[in-house]
């Protein structure tokens, strides 16, 4: 017990003391791109749609087809062709799981 | 959950994988490692309430109790909207917990990891996050020094200097002459310039139509060019003349007394003038010796880590990054990138390679809208345009399409500034 505590006062500079990482485990960066989206999607109600509450598969298709250009978007067809398929998927769980976790 | 030996297993195999990290903290014993952020802008708040998010102790460090946003700053000067909108508190994300030192980091000792702050007071951290914005060059035009900016205003920090600009293109008689004046690149958000130009030649246009706006440009080329010229020359023909550097547009001189900008091809005498002078970056970068020669900051494109500073990072109009623009969307993407790959060296690991994405929209009337996006990826040591992306809006396009994209600008605006500040 005692040296569990020692231990545990020791790991603490490396843990940060959020919940996640007291768990041991350090919440995963998010894949690459992810973290700009919130720039212009965030809540509802807003001219430019919000993506929270989106499934992930919702997201991706979305993202093939701006990319494909068979969905028309002032913008987004922009974006969506600098992203691989597997990129984008990954974005898409992740913007899904956060907007779960919200 | 699992039992209490798994956890202590956990413990000991994260002690034992961290012995060559015990270096990453300042000192044993510390309860969290500490970041400090100097600057409250786009790239500073963003960041600084990311690394809250992943737990991190983090103080931000900015002197002014509010925060004066540049875009849309450019409708101010057109008189539709009141700068009121551009104000916005660090009220938010003092209830997130994060501390705010409110005063000026006055220098940094990058070997002792201590920011100064301008009260004496000092801060160490374990990681710095430099987000200073610009300043202008009082050393690059001659005539143009602190003083001149009260008779020939910048507005390119947003507040004060805007609404000046805004009294004088309203108290000036009709039949009056702009002068705008365009510096070289590099400087914070390329196309600003030319959708402050339209926003000012759409003011004369229909409120002094005697008037106009001459622009000296110190380059050939410019962002969405071809779209800002095409509208020009539909809606502003008798309103707006463009000089570039080809034709002597380039500013060599400000006569404040005069009344004048002079360039290579002549003098050009102005009832209003605005200079947009050279800048660099926040002067506490060079001064801490994060800045090279050109007066920016060549970073890291992966991790934001400043290439001639270690344990500092530099993000948003400060920092050199590559082919991303300076703009309120790159400092903000940067921020949270910046945020998970300190965390991330925190924890002694090292940060995968990011994505990045800018979008800057530009109003060349207030229902005219148009944009330039990219996305970006490091390359060669900076950050990099992914090929086959981005680019700007298409140069045909309807009116409805226009209009659209005008909507969307002020979405983003909205949805940013609530991300950053609200
Ligand atoms: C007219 C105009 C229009 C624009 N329009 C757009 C647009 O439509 N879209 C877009 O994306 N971008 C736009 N921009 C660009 C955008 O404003 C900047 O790129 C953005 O503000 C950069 O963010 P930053 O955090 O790097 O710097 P800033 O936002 O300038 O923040 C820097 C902060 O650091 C603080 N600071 C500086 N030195 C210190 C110190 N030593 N100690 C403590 N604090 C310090 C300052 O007080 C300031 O609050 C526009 C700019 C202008 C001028």
């Amino acid at each position: 017990m005692r040296n569990a505590f020692v231990l545990a006062a020791l790991a603490a500079p490396l843990v940060f003391g959020s919940p996640a990482l007291a768990q041991g485990a350090a919440p995963k960066p998010p894949p690459p791109g992810a973290s700009s989206c919130s720039g212009c999607h965030g809540a509802a109600g807003s001219d430019l749609p919000t993506l929270s509450g989106r499934s992930a598969d919702e997201i991706a298709g979305s993202m093939a087809a701006f990319r494909s250009g068979e969905r028309p978007a002032t913008l987004m067809n922009r974006i969506a062709k600098g992203f691989t398929d597997e990129e984008t998927r990954a974005i898409a769980q992740w913007i899904a799981a956060q907007g779960r976790a919200k | 959950m699992t039992g209490f030996s798994t956890d202590r297993r956990r413990v000991v195999a994260g002690l034992a994988a961290s012995a060559s990290l015990l270096a990453a903290p300042r000192a044993l014993g510390q309860a969290k490692p500490k970041v400090v952020v100097v600057g409250g802008g786009f790239g500073g708040a963003t960041c600084a309430r990311a690394l809250n998010r992943l737990g991190i102790e983090v103080t931000l460090v900015e002197p002014n109790a509010t925060y004066t946003a540049c875009p849309f700053s450019n409708l101010v000067i057109h008189g539709s909207r009141d700068l009121s909108a551009q104000t916005f508190t660090y009220d938010a994300i003092r209830r997130d917990g994060i501390a705010i030192a409110a005063e000026m980091a006055s220098g940094v000792d990058a070997d002792a990891r201590i920011v100064r702050l301008a009260s004496g007071a000092t801060l160490p951290y374990d990681r710095l996050v430099l987000a200073p914005g610009i300043d202008i060059r009082f050393d690059a035009l001659p005539g143009y020094d602190e003083a001149a900016v009260d008779v020939m205003p910048h507005a390119w920090k947003a507040g004060a200097q805007t609404a000046l600009l805004r009294k004088q293109l309203e108290s000036m008689k009709d039949g009056g002459v702009v002068v705008m004046s365009v510096p070289a690149n590099p400087y914070r958000c390329p196309p600003g310039p030319y959708e402050r130009a339209s926003l000012i030649a759409h003011y004369l246009k229909t409120q002094k139509p005697k008037s106009k706006l001459l622009v000296l440009d110190a380059k050939d080329s410019f962002s969405k060019q071809r779209l800002f010229q095409n509208a020009w020359k539909e809606l502003y023909p008798d309103h707006l003349e463009w000089v570039g550097l080809a034709g002597g547009g380039k500013t060599t001189e400000v006569s404040v007394k005069d009344m004048t900008v002079v360039t290579e091809f002549g003098r050009h005498k102005a009832d209003v003038a605005n200079i947009i002078p050279p800048q660099r970056a926040g002067r506490i970068a060079a001064d801490m010796g994060a800045a090279d020669r050109s007066g920016w900051c060549p970073i890291d494109p992966v991790t934001f880590e400043a290439k001639l500073r270690p344990n500092v990072h530099v993000i948003g109009d400060a920092a050199i990054a590559g082919a991303m623009p300076k703009s309120a969307f790159t400092a903000n993407a940067h921020a949270k990138v910046c945020a998970d790959a300190v965390a991330t060296l925190l924890r002694g690991e090292t940060p995968g390679e990011p994505k990045l994405i800018n979008t800057c929209y530009s109003l060349v009337a207030p229902d005219y809208g148009i944009s330039v996006a990219g996305v970006y990826h490091p390359a060669k040591g900076v950050l990099a345009d992914v090929e086959g992306a981005g680019g700007t809006s298409p140069l045909e396009a309807t009116k409805d399409v226009r209009a659209l994209e005008a909507k969307y600008a002020n979405a983003w605006f909205q949805i940013v500034t609530s991300e950053v500040f609200g």
